[in-house]
């Protein structure tokens, strides 16, 4: 399409958009849905596969209860009703991603039904409608080869890797989320993060979009005001949070130029371009019914107990939006400091190296300061660049010690970072502790001062702001070692002036 | 009436990638016909207050612990393959198919 895109404030001037979220999060059992074949990443092709995950005659699934307890605690944590009876279907299709040509999934069952999830934007709570959360397996893996880089568009033949094959997989679908107007992309990548979040607190998935374990599928539609919502577009391969807000913002500008154009939307899949930020027709949608969904007959139904589903209920974490709250009260900051906090990606660790013996002060300012900038530099996550809550905690320790100033605290961080060891070593071991000798001290003072009569001299008849000059000579004869108000003192005292 | 007409019969063919022909696919309509009005017949029997089934078993909550068991080798895996690259199933080109979840 070359038609120019209408500027986004007009967009959202004439329509109004209604989007909903499709999430797919691989939970982190030891086993597979159906069977004990390990889970664990990056096997060898092939080798995480048995007769089950394979679909060979005679083979008979059996369902992981880690699997669906996991599913149930996510249904809990999102508020949902629990099913009290429900069963597993078949979605047949012909795709070798399968070995089985078929999926066992959830239809018109799932575990979990009807709950919401509470998520802040700009300050404004947004209650987003959760349809139902229900339990399915992965698919292999499958590369295609003979084609240009791997696409499936031109490739002469397919290699299929079932290692994935069978992993469970829980799906989580909003319902229709209308009346967010020009926030919509927010809403959506608010939404995402904070489902993140609370699945991460479950301690049941690592959630982290980059290695697939969260995948998210947007659907968008426009609508004039006052009119029936408009035909809905279904955008995969939205891998980061970021792209989850760029796939909303560009499937509406693109929707609107169609519609403006005097063209219709047709339903279907579209892909998200991460180097573009575009959407390109993928395939048209085929309906449900093309699926032949039937009741899985190799496995009995589901009835969770309510003593089993109240157990797991009571047995859920802090959620993260109260945890939030709390942190922030017991903190003691503001909105906008809590909001950074958490943009950081830092909640946790600063809550870490709190416990391990830091104010929340000083935690906040190592996490944020220095240790944010190297994670922006390095560009990997807060939580990998590389010191942890307990290094922070002991750096700090050594700071309000007088061991160390500001400064060299910061060269200690940058070795702690590098692995040369705990604070307290790199400091023995690089000789970065503060000089808090008097006589040390006393005799770069004095080195100082005959090196710099005339300074000397001013500070002599008063003017005391020379002794700046001074200062910095005994702090560039120390390497930065010594406490700048200690010298400024001793030097004042030599020269019987008064500060 | 039929339960199953000539055109499902195909749609259903189209679906499972069978090619049949012209001629099969009215055996196979009026065959399938039997099946399906044989099966019919239960749901004339079955009174309201019977609810349809799903699983002959009276079983429900068959779960299994999260413990490892062994995998076959990929040696195993692949020796009911057609075809096998690089230790992996190798399959012809897949161009404008469905693809699951």
């Amino acid at each position: 399409m070359t038609t120019t895109l209408p500027a986004y404030d007009e967009v959202v001037a004439r329509f109004e958009p209604v989007i909903g979220l499709e999430t797919h999060v691989e939970l982190g059992t030891n086993t597979k849905m159906w069977c004990g074949c390990p889970t664990d990443f990056g096997g060898e092709p092939n080798t995480r596969v048995c007769p089950v995950c394979l679909g060979l005659p005679g083979s008979l699934p059996v369902a992981n209860k880690a699997a669906i307890e996991a599913t149930i605690r996510i249904g809990l944590a999102l508020n949902c009703s629990i099913a009290q009876w429900c069963r597993f279907a078949r979605k047949n299709y012909f795709y070798p991603d399968m070995p089985k040509n078929f999926q066992i999934s959830q239809y018109d069952e799932p575990l979990c039904f009807d709950g919401y999830l509470d998520v802040e934007v700009n300050g404004e709570l947004v209650r987003i409608g959760i349809e139902r959360v229900h339990l399915e397996e992965d698919t292999g893996k499958t590369l295609h080869v003979g084609g240009a880089t791997g696409r499936i568009h031109g490739a002469t033949e397919s290699l299929v890797d079932y290692n994935r094959a069978g992993i469970p997989l829980v799906e989580i679908v909003t319902k229709p989320i209308p009346g967010t107007g020009a926030l919509a992309p927010e809403v959506a990548r608010a939404y995402v993060t904070e489902l993140r979040d609370v699945i991460r607190s479950l301690g049941v998935s690592d959630v982290r979009m980059e290695e697939g374990s969260l995948r998210c599928d947007v659907n968008t539609s426009l609508n004039l005001p006052g009119a029936e919502w408009g035909t809905r577009t279904e955008t995969k391969n939205v891998n980061s949070l970021r792209s989850v807000e760029r796939a909303v913002r560009s499937e509406m500008l693109r929707q609107a130029s169609v519609l403006e154009a005097g063209g219709r939307i047709v339903q279907e899949t579209r892909h998200f371009h991460e180097d573009t930020g575009d959407t390109t027709s993928g395939r048209s949608k085929e309906t449900a019914t093309d699926y032949r969904y039937f009741p899985e007959p190799d496995l009995v139904p589901l009835a969770p107990d309510t003593a089993w589903v109240a157990e797991l209920k009571a047995a859920l974490p802090e959620l993260p939006r109260l945890r939030r709250k709390r942190i922030q009260q017991e903190w003691g900051l503001s909105d906008l400091d809590m909001q950074s906090v958490v943009n950081a990606g830092a909640v946790e660790l600063i809550e870490a190296t709190v416990a391990a013996g830091a104010t929340p002060a000083a935690a906040r300012k190592w996490w944020l300061g220095e240790l944010s900038r190297r994670a922006n530099e390095t560009g990997v996550e807060l939580a990998d660049v590389g010191a942890t809550p307990a290094q922070v905690a002991e750096l700090q320790g050594l700071v309000d010690a007088g061991k160390l100033n500001d400064k060299l605290a910061r060269s200690v961080l940058e070795g702690v970072v590098a692995g040369e060891g705990s604070p307290t070593e790199i400091m023995t071991n690089r000789g970065l502790e503060v000089v808090s000798d008097t006589g040390a001290l006393t005799a770069a003072v004095d080195e100082a001062i005959a090196a710099n009569p005339d300074v000397a001299d001013k500070v002599r008849s008063g003017k005391v702001a020379a002794a700046g000059a001074l200062v910095g000579a005994v702090m560039k004869t120390t390497r930065g070692q010594a406490d700048a108000k200690t010298v400024r003192e001793l030097i004042l005292e030599r020269l019987g002036a008064q500060g | 009436m039929a339960a199953i007409s000539r055109e499902e019969v195909a749609h259903l063919a189209r679906l499972s990638r069978l090619a049949v022909t012209e001629e099969e696919l009215d055996t196979f309509a009026g065959q399938l016909d039997v099946i399906l009005q044989s099966v019919a017949q239960v749901g004339e029997v079955a009174a309201a207050d019977i609810p349809p089934t799903s699983h002959s078993v009276p079983l429900t909550n068959v779960l299994r612990e999260d413990v490892v068991t062994p995998c076959l080798t990929p040696q195993e895996v692949l020796s009911g393959a057609p075809d096998a690259e690089e230790q992996r199933f190798r399959v012809p080109r897949i161009l404008d198919e469905d693809v699951a979840s």
